[in-house]
C-alpha cells in the first residue's frame, strides 16, 4: 500500500504517479489521504491497480479511468467516472450531477443518491445507484445498464437509444421516447449480476425495464415543431 | 461559473469566528469567479438604530466629513466607520429613508452597497483573497454571512456588478448563473416603483423578491413564485434579518452543496468550500434539490 497525501504531493504529481503505473505494475494498492473536495483526482488512470481515496472528492474523480478500481470512501463532486472505459468507480456516499456521463465501459457505483443527469450520453457503462437518481438521468443513453435500487426523478431516458434502465422504485416521469418494457428472463440475469457485483440485496424481480420506444431514431416530420 | 459561500450560525459562540470562516471559504471558491468578490454581514445591532454601507473611490477626500454633511440634512446623529473603500454610517431608524434619499443626490461619488439594521456589504472588484483583507473581515462577528466571487457574463465587472445586491431593508442576494427575462423584468419592476441601479441580471432577481416582499409575500413565497417568473439559470443564495435562504432553478446545472451539523447551516458551490468547517465531517452533506426552496430563521 502506498499511502499519498494530496494536499502535500499536489494534484499533477499524484495524477502523474498513479498514470506511470502500467500493467505489470507490483504496486497494486494505493490510497489518496486529504482529498479535501479536489477535482480530478485519479483521472486516466490505466493499469490494473486499487485506489482509495479517504474523503469525498470534487469535479471529474476517477473521469477516462480504464481497468483500475478506485473507491471514493465518501460522497464525489459532478462528473464523477465520467468517459471511463473499464474498471469499476465505488463511491460510498452521494454522487453529484452527471455521474459517469458519456462512459464507454466499466461499472460505477454509488451506494448513496446520484444527482441530475446520472448516465447521461452512456456508451456501455454499467451504473448501479443504491438510492434515488435525479432528473433527466440517462439522457440519450445509447447503451450499458443503469440500474437504480430507489426513485427516479423527471423525464427518466429522454430520446434514449439502447441502453437499458431498470428501476426499483417510482419514476417521477418518462423522458421522450422512452417507455417501460416487457422484463424477460435474459434481463433478470443481466441485473442479477450487477446487483450482486455492486454489493447490492435487492431481488431483481422487484425492478421494472424501461427502453427506447425508437420512434426518434430517424427525422419523423411529425416531431418537428 | 461564479462561486459562492454562505454561512448561518446556530451556535452563538461560533459568531466570533463568522469572518475567519467566511473569508477561508471564498478564497477557496476563486477559481469559480476570479473577477470581483463581496460579503454581506449580519450582525448584531443597536435597537432603533441603522445602517448603510457606502463606497466611494476615493475614500480619504470623498468620505471627509460625510457624517456631519449627512448628520445635518436628516437631523440625527450619524456614526462613519471607514474600512478601505467602505464605510458605514449609523443612524436612527426613523431616518433610514432620508438619509438614503440624500446619499442618492451624491452618486456617482459616493454609492450605496447596502442599507438596513444588521446588514453590512462590501464588494470590490478583485481576487477574494484581496478584497476579504482590505476589509478584514476576517476579524467580522456576525449571525450569518454570504460571499461570492464574480465570473462576469451578464453585465460589467465593476463595483456596482459585485454580489450581493442589497435592494431592500437587510435582504441580500447573489447568484450563480444568468438570467435571460431580466430586461423585461427589469422595466416591469421599474414600472412599480422598484428602484435597480444597474444592468445586471442578478440585480433584477433581488429586486423582485424585495417587490414581492412588498406585497406581502414570506420569503419562502416569494422564492417558490421566482421558480416560475425569473427565465434562465440560477442558484440563490439570500439573507434576511434573520434568516437564509437557498434556491435551484428547475435545470439545476448551476452546482450546490449544503451542510448541517447542531452548530451551522453552510452553503458552497462546491464542497472544497466546506472543509474547514467545524466536524464537517460529522455534518449532514446534501445537494439541495431543483425547484426547491430550503429556509432556515433565527
Amino acid at each position: 500500500m502506498e499511502k499519498l497525501d494530496l494536499q502535500a504531493l499536489g494534484l499533477r504529481a499524484l495524477n502523474e504517479k498513479l498514470q506511470n503505473q502500467t500493467d505489470e505494475t507490483n504496486q497494486k494498492d494505493w490510497e489518496i489521504i486529504n482529498p479535501r473536495g479536489s477535482h480530478a483526482i485519479a483521472v486516466g488512470v490505466d493499469a490494473p491497480i486499487n485506489v482509495t481515496v479517504r474523503g469525498s472528492t470534487g469535479y471529474y474523480c476517477g473521469g477516462m479511468n480504464k481497468q483500475a478500481h478506485i473507491h471514493v470512501d465518501g460522497s464525489a463532486g459532478p462528473g464523477v467516472a465520467e468517459n471511463m472505459m473499464s474498471g469499476t468507480v465505488t463511491i460510498d456516499g452521494d454522487a453529484s450531477q452527471y455521474a459517469g456521463a458519456t462512459g464507454h465501459g466499466g461499472t460505477l457505483v454509488i451506494k448513496g443518491n446520484a444527482a441530475s443527469r446520472c448516465g447521461i450520453s452512456m456508451k456501455g457503462i454499467d451504473i448501479v445507484v443504491h438510492g434515488n437518481i435525479g432528473h433527466m438521468s440517462a439522457f440519450m443513453a445509447q447503451s450499458g445498464n443503469l440500474v437504480v435500487c430507489g426513485d427516479a426523478g423527471d423525464a427518466l431516458g429522454d430520446s434514449i437509444y439502447e441502453a437499458r434502465l431498470f428501476v426499483r422504485g417510482s419514476v417521477k416521469s418518462l423522458g421522450a421516447d422512452c417507455i417501460e418494457k416487457e422484463m424477460r428472463p435474459e434481463h433478470l440475469d443481466i441485473l442479477r449480476e450487477l446487483l450482486e457485483k455492486s454489493g447490492c440485496d435487492a431481488k431483481p424481480e422487484e425492478f421494472k425495464r424501461y427502453g427506447s420506444a425508437r420512434q426518434l431514431y430517424n427525422f419523423k416530420i411529425d416531431n418537428a415543431y | 461559473m461564479c462561486g459562492i459561500v454562505g454561512l448561518f450560525l446556530k451556535d452563538k459562540s461560533l459568531e466570533a469566528d463568522l469572518g475567519r470562516m467566511l473569508s477561508e471559504m471564498l478564497v477557496t471558491m476563486t477559481d469559480r469567479g476570479p473577477d470581483s468578490a463581496g460579503i454581506a454581514v449580519y450582525n448584531a445591532h443597536q435597537a432603533g438604530r441603522a445602517k448603510i454601507t457606502v463606497q466611494a473611490d476615493h475614500p480619504q477626500t470623498d468620505f471627509d466629513g460625510l457624517e456631519k454633511k449627512l448628520g445635518t440634512a436628516i437631523g440625527a446623529r450619524v456614526k462613519m466607520d471607514v474600512r478601505d473603500t467602505h464605510a458605514v454610517l449609523t443612524m436612527p431608524q426613523a431616518s433610514l429613508d432620508a438619509a438614503m434619499a440624500e446619499l442618492r443626490q451624491l452618486d456617482p461619488v459616493i454609492r450605496i452597497m447596502g442599507r438596513g439594521e444588521s446588514i453590512e456589504i462590501y464588494k470590490e472588484v478583485g481576487l477574494p483573497e484581496t478584497v476579504v483583507s482590505r476589509f478584514d473581515i476576517a476579524k467580522m462577528t456576525g449571525t450569518h454571512g454570504i460571499g461570492h466571487t464574480r465570473m462576469a457574463t451578464e453585465s460589467a465587472v465593476t463595483t456596482m456588478g459585485a454580489h450581493p445586491f442589497n435592494t431592500g431593508s437587510d435582504q441580500c442576494l447573489v447568484h450563480n448563473g444568468s438570467l435571460s427575462n431580466h430586461n423585461s423584468l427589469r422595466r416591469k419592476l421599474r414600472r412599480e416603483n422598484i428602484r435597480i441601479e444597474t444592468e445586471n441580471d442578478t440585480e433584477v432577481a433581488a429586486a423582485y423578491l424585495t417587490w414581492k416582499l412588498q406585497n406581502g409575500s414570506s420569503l419562502g413565497e416569494a422564492l417558490e413564485s421566482s421558480l416560475n417568473d425569473l427565465d434562465g439559470f440560477f442558484t440563490f443564495v439570500v439573507g434576511t434579518k434573520d434568516g437564509f435562504g437557498v434556491v435551484r432553478d428547475p435545470i439545476a446545472c448551476k452546482p450546490a452543496v449544503m451542510a448541517e451539523t447542531d452548530s451551522y447551516v453552510a452553503f458552497g458551490s462546491e464542497y472544497r468550500a466546506l472543509v474547514n468547517l467545524p466536524n464537517i465531517e460529522q455534518a449532514r452533506v446534501w445537494e439541495p434539490e431543483p425547484a426547491t426552496v430550503y429556509f432556515w430563521n433565527h
